[in-house]
């Protein structure tokens, strides 16, 4: 008895996977051409870009002739922002700075949070967790004026401390749940093996939950640095002149011109403000998706 | 004394009551099993007595000491789940030497204690592995190993073997019986499978609807049960319940047109009570009646091999019965014949309450 096989080298099947190709390069060259504009703007030098003499027919598409780095370094360095010349590497840092804390302080959180809401039952716990589900679907610009309030109240007012704190205020109710919605696929028998062999609230937590929750760990990481790093409007109204995050600054640096608008700087300030996450989703990306597929919690 | 004592307790989430006034008492080194259908309560009261679930009323009592005010951790107990519940970041190493870590053991005694357990259950070849590349019955023996690390004074099972496939579970029975003739130590184990309750037990719980409907040996439980339900869980294939009525002078039981004379063990309730009689299926027989046999008239209905055996349904008086009978017995389907039964055990019971009713 015989069984028959599609020949995967038949012309058919080959002119299948050419249209495929086709149409996924096609798409993916549609997607990359506005990150291409950006990255051949920010390598031109101005007459380039302006179709000075020597530069006729030039488009936004086109390479550049005479690459140069100038425009990086000006925008990371000495670009005036403002009054002030230092270009963005101030706020630079302190993105930074306000990433990593927030970052940590809204995962941390959200994790200890997910886990209690998960595994340990209390009274009025599912009202909790209703209130805190709530706190994600409250858009930012109501919170403005309650915030600008509050952060009066604790005396951080135009601080990056205050910053900070808005942001870890903002993102736990998102850490807390994913962490929750996690925990809950972790078998209960696993808390109660954990109490029996005499670990309390924190070893049973620290010592055998969260050496299988790395997925979920990449997962708020990434969502929360994503946010934080290109949040405007938290920046914009709560950070004062010393403690402006990097999307401030490049928005006020593109904002601020004398004689011709500089694109090349521009583009070159954007591009340095879009690294950090480009990097996280390169890095993360990978890992987040092993987690999903290794069942690390199996067993 | 008792070493386990559960004394009157009782469960209640919200307004349900799912255990009323349970009292048990064990010795040191027995083997209790308590065995029941799914949502008995059986899983609960061993959590109760584990101290993950709070108890409601009564008392539980070690030694003679109350323990159901305690943590899990200062009750001396260890537990083998169903899912195993084997850390997954942890090494078979680290998770059988979870509990002395947290018990504040040194470095050199969690090694040293881990490892005479790991051999006494041939696992020292596993213990860099992670749980996840082991198989079930691999997972199972680490589950018990880190049980017997602490040297527990009681130790739960709860539902061990149900995640096991059939033949790895038989041979998993017959280790943990093993286990506990050689360590002696006292074991709690609940399972809904009551072939691993009577080869396992020293004494049974036998638990329906939140109560316990008779405690004893296995002995007591499958010779004497002590009512219906009893009688029809424990044994497979489960025992007959046929309905007859107590004749006129109190010596016969009379099926139909069929008069069973009254078994040996029973005390005879008054003329014209409607009763059951239990029969089990193996006291059925062919062939020439013997002393305390009774001879039955049958058709049978349907005959199902099973190797040694065979399992064959027939009606009594239109009523279904099943019996076991050797493999090769000379009977036929849909055709009448006489099986001779044997009654010196069979109990009867009282149809209204089911409970038995013995002299």
């Amino acid at each position: 008895m015989s069984v028959e096989v599609t020949n995967p080298r038949s012309g058919r099947a080959i002119a299948n996977r050419i249209m495929v190709y086709t149409f996924l390069l096609l798409a993916a060259a549609l997607f990359l051409m506005p990150l291409a504009a950006m990255v051949f703007t920010s390598l031109k030098s101005m007459p380039e870009i302006t179709g000075a003499v020597g530069f006729e027919n030039n488009t936004i598409l086109t390479p550049p002739r005479a690459p140069t780095l100038e425009a990086w370094s000006t925008a990371w360095s000495s670009a005036c922002i403002a009054v002030a010349c230092d270009g963005l590497r101030v706020y630079f840092w302190n993105s930074i700075v306000m990433v990593v804390f927030a970052v940590t302080l809204s995962v941390g959180l959200g994790a200890v949070n997910g886990y209690i809401l998960a595994k340990w039952r209390f009274r009025g716990d599912n009202i909790i967790f209703g209130m805190l589900l709530f706190g994600c679907f409250i858009p930012f610009q109501i919170v403005l004026i309650p915030m600008a309030r509050l952060l009066g109240i604790l005396d951080m007012a135009g601080t990056l401390s205050g910053l900070i704190f808005v942001h870890m205020c903002y993102g736990i109710p998102f850490t807390t749940l994913f962490f929750r919605n996690f925990y809950v696929t972790i078998p209960d028998e696993l808390i109660k093996a954990g109490r029996i062999d005499g670990a309390g609230f924190w070893s049973i937590f620290l010592l055998i939950l969260v050496p299988v929750s790395w997925p979920i760990f990449v997962v708020s990481i990434i969502w929360q640095f994503t946010n934080v790093w290109n949040d405007f409007l938290f920046g914009a109204s709560f950070a004062g002149a010393d403690a402006r995050p990097l999307m401030v600054a490049l928005n006020n640096l593109v904002n601020t011109s004398t004689g011709t608008k500089a694109y090349n700087v521009d583009m070159a300030g954007a591009m340095i403000a879009a690294l950090p996450t480009i990097l996280v989703y390169v890095v993360g990306g990978r890992y987040f998706v092993r987690g999903l597929t290794s069942g690390a919690v199996k067993g | 004394m008792a070493q386990l004592t559960i004394d009157n307790v009782s469960k209640v989430f919200g307004s349900t009551s799912v255990l009323q006034d349970i009292s048990i008492e064990i010795d040191a080194g027995e083997f209790l099993v308590l065995v029941g259908p799914s949502g008995c309560g059986k899983s609960t009261l061993l959590n109760m007595v584990a101290g993950l679930l709070t108890i409601s009323g009564g008392q539980i009592r070690f030694d003679g000491d109350r323990i159901d005010n305690l943590e899990p951790k200062d009750r001396n107990i260890a537990m083998v789940f169903q899912s195993y519940a084997l850390y997954p970041a942890m090494s078979v190493e680290k998770n059988m030497a979870f509990p002395l870590r947290m018990a504040g053991f040194s470095k050199e005694d969690q090694t040293q204690k881990v490892q005479e357990v790991a051999d006494l259950l041939q696992i020292s070849h596993l213990l860099k592995r992670k749980p996840a590349a082991l198989s079930g019955g691999q997972r199972q023996r680490v589950a018990m190993g880190r049980a017997l690390v602490r040297d527990p004074k009681l130790f739960l099972f709860d539902e061990p073997l149900s995640n096991l496939d059939a033949k790895l579970r038989v041979d998993m029975r017959t280790e943990i019986k093993r286990l506990h003739q050689r360590l002696g130590t006292t074991i709690l184990y609940v399972t809904h499978d009551q072939v691993e309750a009577m080869t396992m037990a020293t004494r049974i719980a036998v638990m329906e609807g939140g109560i316990v409907q008779q405690f004893g040996t296995p002995a007591e439980i499958y010779d004497h049960p002590a009512n219906t339900f009893v009688a029809t869980f424990m044994g497979s294939p489960a025992m007959n319940l046929i309905d007859a009525v107590v004749s006129p002078d109190q010596q016969h039981l009379q099926i139909g047109a069929v008069n069973v004379p009254m078994p040996p063990g029973v005390k005879a309730p008054a003329a014209g009570t409607k009763v059951k009689l239990g029969l089990r299926p193996e006291w059925f027989g062919v062939g020439d009646k013997a002393e305390g046999t009774f001879d039955m008239p049958v058709r049978v209905d349907l005959i199902e091999p099973t190797g040694p055996d065979m399992y064959v349904s027939v009606k009594l008086d239109g009523q279904s019965v099943m019996t076991r009978l050797p493999a090769g017995s000379d009977v036929t389907q849909n055709s009448d014949c006489t099986l001779r039964v044997a009654l010196d055990k069979a109990p009867i019971f009282d149809a209204e309450t089911g409970l038995a009713l013995y002299a």
